[in-house]
């Protein structure tokens, strides 16, 4: 499979992990093993001095490059305050940009998230950001720097896959940055979609690390990912009303 | 003084230091950020940034999320 390149970096798997869900980091460990990604999201909290062992320590044994998000801010200026305590405390200026709109949907907010990426970008930040599947924000996003844009399938946790294809379709046919299908992956033929449908990626944390077998899971999704990305370099058939006969008609 | 460190109120002395206050919730100086008044205070000046009456003092790590 051919790599993926964000803001010139490479990475030969094209699944982005997350790490929220699973029960304990041996599974998440076991997880991440078995899906081969080399880049994985991580959440800023309050540290916790009880708290034993560290996402961090599973991720750097196994090579895997650390993006931090802004899970949990609901204004632009939480995100940019939890962007900076992010680079400061992992050494990247990468961020998932993640500003939610209300904790029913956590949809994301168009409003705060645009803000809050061009304040980003300004910084010298590498900003990916989490959006509705909308074509035109996606384009404005681009347009203010974002080294990505990431829309979502469906709600986060949801497990509803792609809920508007058309619109993925629409987003990846204008996009010059990697689009990477976020939230609302199911299952494997939901991350084989994203791909098909062009996505440059997929990022999935709770189709994996709440199924019941998660490293099972990650494994269907490594495979999901690399099949949904070589059906659409090889270009599928039309979508045709009638048959079209594969053998010959005359004896 | 009184601080409020990751939402917890703390009588403290004086003078204080954002390395100090770190101290109360951890030995660990890789991995973890300061916010003192949501202004990020980096791992550089630590020991030099004295704390005020009243500062809130965030200190934060990554979890597992996302």
């Amino acid at each position: 499979m051919d790599d993926l390149i964000i803001a010139g970096e490479k990475f030969s798997s094209r699944l982005i992990m997350g790490t929220g869900g699973a029960p304990s980091l041996e599974v998440l460990d076991q997880a991440l093993a078995a899906s081969g990604t080399e880049l994985t999201t991580v959440a800023m909290r309050r540290l916790d001095p009880a708290a034993r062992g560290s996402v961090l320590d599973v991720l750097r044994e196994r090579g895997i490059k650390v993006l931090p998000n802004t899970a949990g801010c609901f204004t632009a200026g939480d995100a940019v305050l939890t962007a900076r305590l992010a680079r400061e405390a992992l050494g990247t200026a990468w961020v998932k940009l993640e500003v939610i709109a209300d904790e029913r949907t956590l949809l994301p907010d168009p409003i705060e998230t645009f803000d809050a990426a061009e304040r980003l970008v300004a910084d010298g930040f590498t900003v990916l950001p989490y959006i509705g599947d909308d074509p035109a924000l996606a384009r404005r996003l681009e347009q203010a720097g974002c080294a990505a844009v990431m829309p979502l399938g469906a709600p986060i946790g949801s497990g509803l896959g792609i809920r508007n294809p058309h619109n993925i379709e629409l987003i990846v046919e204008a996009a010059g940055v990697p689009v990477i299908l976020d939230a609302g992956i199911g299952t494997a033929s939901d991350a084989a979609l994203a791909m098909e449908l062009g996505c440059d990626a997929v990022l999935l944390a709770t189709a994996v690390t709440r199924a019941q077998r998660p490293d099972v899971m990650a494994t269907a999704m490594r495979e999901a990912v690399r099949a949904g990305r070589l059906a659409r370099q090889a270009g599928r058939i039309p979508r045709r009303r009638y048959a079209e006969a594969s053998s010959p008609m005359t004896p | 003084m009184k601080l409020l460190i990751n939402g917890s109120p703390h009588d403290v002395p004086d003078g204080m230091t954002v390395a100090q206050a770190v101290q109360t919730l951890t030995t660990a100086t890789t991995g973890v950020a300061v916010a003192v008044n949501d202004e990020v205070v980096t791992r550089g000046s630590w020991e030099t940034t004295a704390l005020r009456d009243s500062d809130r003092v965030e200190v934060l790590t990554a979890v597992q999320g996302g």
